[in-house]
């Protein structure tokens, strides 16, 4: 399952590569890339996970940046 | 300018005014007491800065830009250096600004490029027209589309009579003329009048649509060069950190003057963030992609761009790709009968084929088959046709066929395709039947030349005489002629064997039966592709149009965007290494530091943004200024 999360407030092409290397990593991601020109990350990862995993990443990319909210 | 930006402005002003202040003790302070002076507007300019280092330092993200903005200008008030404390901080946030600003007015007008979705559609509901969402319309409903809107879904026209602009889509400027009962593709704009559209497709499946998922997707197949710097990325700053901390302890362990090293130390980590490179590098990819698919170019990845700009050899498949696939007679020689007789008598026998050729003939003959005349039809495949037409015997077919017959008939000098007739059992004369070459196909050629293509050939299921003919006409270095689809996957990997290494081999074809070779070469070209899902699903790189100049357009924008990644990875790292060494050698000050990171983030973003810049250079030029392109 393909999702597609606006991110807002990202503005640090440096700390989006960071995000998408901390998200990849979460359990149950299967693929993941986060466009810092379209403020957009597309995450593809199991239907039943999908929930688990958008509430990790999101944890994932507040660490790596506080003011860069994932909105889905 | 929104209140964010304004914000900062007003502490950069005042914290500057500050600053010359205190550097110029005003207030006549003593020695001791003037750290509070610099604290005042350092305190102004840095407060968020350190914030948010305090707050990454607990995540554990020690390679913060923040903390190490941080680290380094704190350093510079420790070892007494405040002037250069404040000013750094005060620098870094200017570029900062700068860069943000920079990369706004970037993605605002990539984004613009890619404008071709409408937000809404005016569904008809009985006479009432209902505002509505695009995605919210269902096959079969009706829209109207007002004079200079954007048609939101494919669909077909029920009412009106308009001019519609595909240049979102195509890149083509002249526009198109629709009337009732043609598809109308989503993305375009309305010239004038009231369109009344059925839908065919749903939004995700409008021809807009696609596009634009195409284009956004295209920023995950990253190019190696984008690679490259994400790897650079992961070991730059840990190691610029590392180089600072041997820096700052080391050598004073030896030599002492520890303030002195710990300076050179500090500069290391106001460099440290390889910015100008992870935003420019990706930044230049997207440019070229946005831009080349408002010329109708859609390139499905940074990578596909990347490899087009190594392109040295190009492979055309002939039918539809050169020639426009539509047969049209060339010549009738008869020998016994007039030229309309034998056209009448070929047309008929053909009457009956689904074949381009006898569709050919039958449009050259031009009026209606009475069926009645023909009381006896039999195709034989890939041969010819027996019929009796007017109570006589006719054959209509190949040399081959002829010979089978016992014929006795003679070639034509005609280039094509030939068909022989006999009536009655004679040699009545035969009809050359080719398909025309499309209008610029020659020019076009001849550009890709002149931008780097070394060697261009072409590939074709017809025979070989017509295949060398077309090939000479066209200037084609190689032709291989008789191919069967699955030939042709063969000859373009023994092509592909020969290719020297470092270059590339692109395959132009109209993306109907050739998808194994499509996505066999290195860079798969599909042509015409706009409304055919195949030909966008096989192909890397897909013109929405069929105008052949348009491959050197793609190569054009694919060297360009090389050029400027490869200057700004260039410039970016000179720059730095300069710094760098620099800084050990106890040449660079701290404020150089901050030039070498965001003031080269600047400088990396705008040259990035010169890639989007090819419309304008080229407007007005379409025809004569192909050429130019090599000089670029």
């Amino acid at each position: 399952m393909k999702k597609v999360l606006k991110m807002q407030n990202l503005d640090c092409a440096n700390c989006a590569q960071k995000m998408e290397d901390a998200v990849r990593k979460i359990q149950g991601v299967e693929d993941v890339s986060i466009s810092f020109l379209l403020q957009k990350m597309t995450l593809v990862a199991e239907e039943a996970a999908m929930a688990d995993v958008l509430e990790q990443a999101q944890k994932a990319c507040e660490k790596i940046d506080p003011d860069c909210k994932v909105i889905f | 300018m929104n209140r964010k930006e304004k914000i900062i402005l007003v502490r950069i002003v005042l914290s500057a005014v500050l600053l010359v202040l205190a550097v110029l003790n005003v207030f006549g302070l003593p020695e001791e007491w003037k750290i509070f002076l610099f604290l005042l507007p350092y305190g102004i300019i840095g407060w968020d800065v350190l914030y948010k280092a305090i707050r990454t330092i607990f995540h554990g993200q020690i390679f913060d830009e923040h903390f190490l903005m941080a680290l380094a200008t704190i350093g510079a008030f420790c070892i007494g250096e405040y002037p250069e404390a404040v000013s750094v901080m005060l620098f870094y946030q200017v570029g900062e600004m700068f860069q943000r600003y920079a990369v706004g007015r970037s993605r605002q007008s990539i984004s613009r490029l890619m404008d071709i979705c409408p937000d809404s559609a005016n569904l008809l509901q009985g006479e009432e027209l209902i505002r509505k969402d695009p995605e919210e319309i269902s096959v079969g409903d009706i829209i109207v589309v007002k004079a200079g809107e954007k048609i939101p879904l494919d669909g077909i026209l029920l009412e009106g009579h308009s001019f519609v602009n595909t240049a979102a889509l195509t890149g083509e400027s002249v526009p198109r003329e629709v009337q009732p009962g043609d598809d109308v593709i989503s993305g375009c704009i309305n010239g004038s009048g009231r369109l009344k559209i059925q839908v065919t497709k749903e939004f995700e499946n409008s021809t807009a649509a696609k596009i634009l998922e195409l284009v956004e997707n295209a920023s995950r197949r990253k190019a190696r060069a984008e690679n490259f710097i994400t790897r650079f990325a992961r070991y730059y700053t840990p190691g610029v950190v590392l180089g600072a901390l041997l820096l700052g302890l080391l050598p004073p362990l030896f030599v002492g003057n520890w303030g002195e090293w710990i300076h050179r130390a500090l500069i290391f980590l106001v460099i440290s963030c390889p910015c100008a490179l992870v935003i420019s590098v990706p930044m230049s990819f997207f440019g070229g992609i946005g831009c080349a698919s408002r010329r109708g170019i859609l390139v499905k990845g940074g990578n596909y761009l990347e490899r087009l700009a190594d392109v040295k050899t190009i492979v055309f498949d002939k039918t539809g790709t050169l020639t426009k696939g539509v047969f049209h007679v060339t010549a009738i020689h008869p020998k016994l009968c007039t030229e309309q007789e034998l056209l009448e008598y070929a047309a008929l026998a053909e009457s009956g084929s689904e074949h381009p050729i006898s569709s050919s003939l039958l449009e050259a003959y031009g009026t209606p088959v009475q069926q009645g005349r023909i009381t006896f039809l039999q195709e034989l495949a890939g041969k010819g046709i027996e019929a009796e037409i007017d109570g006589k015997n006719v054959w209509v077919g190949s040399g081959t066929f002829m010979d089978e017959k016992g014929i006795s008939w003679h070639p034509c000098h005609r280039v094509g395709t030939t068909i022989h007739v006999a009536i009655n059992g004679e040699y009545a004369g035969h009809i050359v039947v080719s398909d025309a070459l499309k209008p610029n196909v020659r020019e076009s050629i001849e550009s890709l030349r002149k931008n780097g293509v070394e060697k261009v050939v072409m590939l074709t299921g017809d025979t070989q005489a017509v295949g060398e003919a077309v090939a000479a006409e066209v200037g084609a270095d190689e032709v291989f002629s008789q191919l069967l689809p699955g030939d042709k996957v063969e000859k373009v990997e023994r092509l592909l064997e020969k290719q020297p290494s470092g270059t590339a081999l692109a395959f132009v074809g109209d993306g109907i039966n050739d998808a194994p070779v499509l996505s066999r070469a290195d860079v798969g070209i599909a042509m015409g592709a706009i409304g055919s899902d195949a030909a966008i699903e096989a192909a890397d790189l897909v013109l929405m149009d069929d105008d052949l100049s348009k491959i050197t357009e793609a190569i054009y924008i694919a060297k360009r965007t090389r050029r400027i990644v490869t200057q700004n990875i260039c410039f970016a790292l000179a720059v730095k290494a300069i710094v760098l060494l620099a800084g050990v050698l106890g040449l660079a000050n701290m404020w150089e530091a901050v030039f070498a990171d965001v003031g080269v983030s600047v400088l990396a973003i705008l040259n990035a943004m010169r890639v989007l810049r090819f419309k304008n250079e080229n407007k007005g030029s379409n025809n004569k200024g192909r050429n130019g392109y090599a000089e670029n």
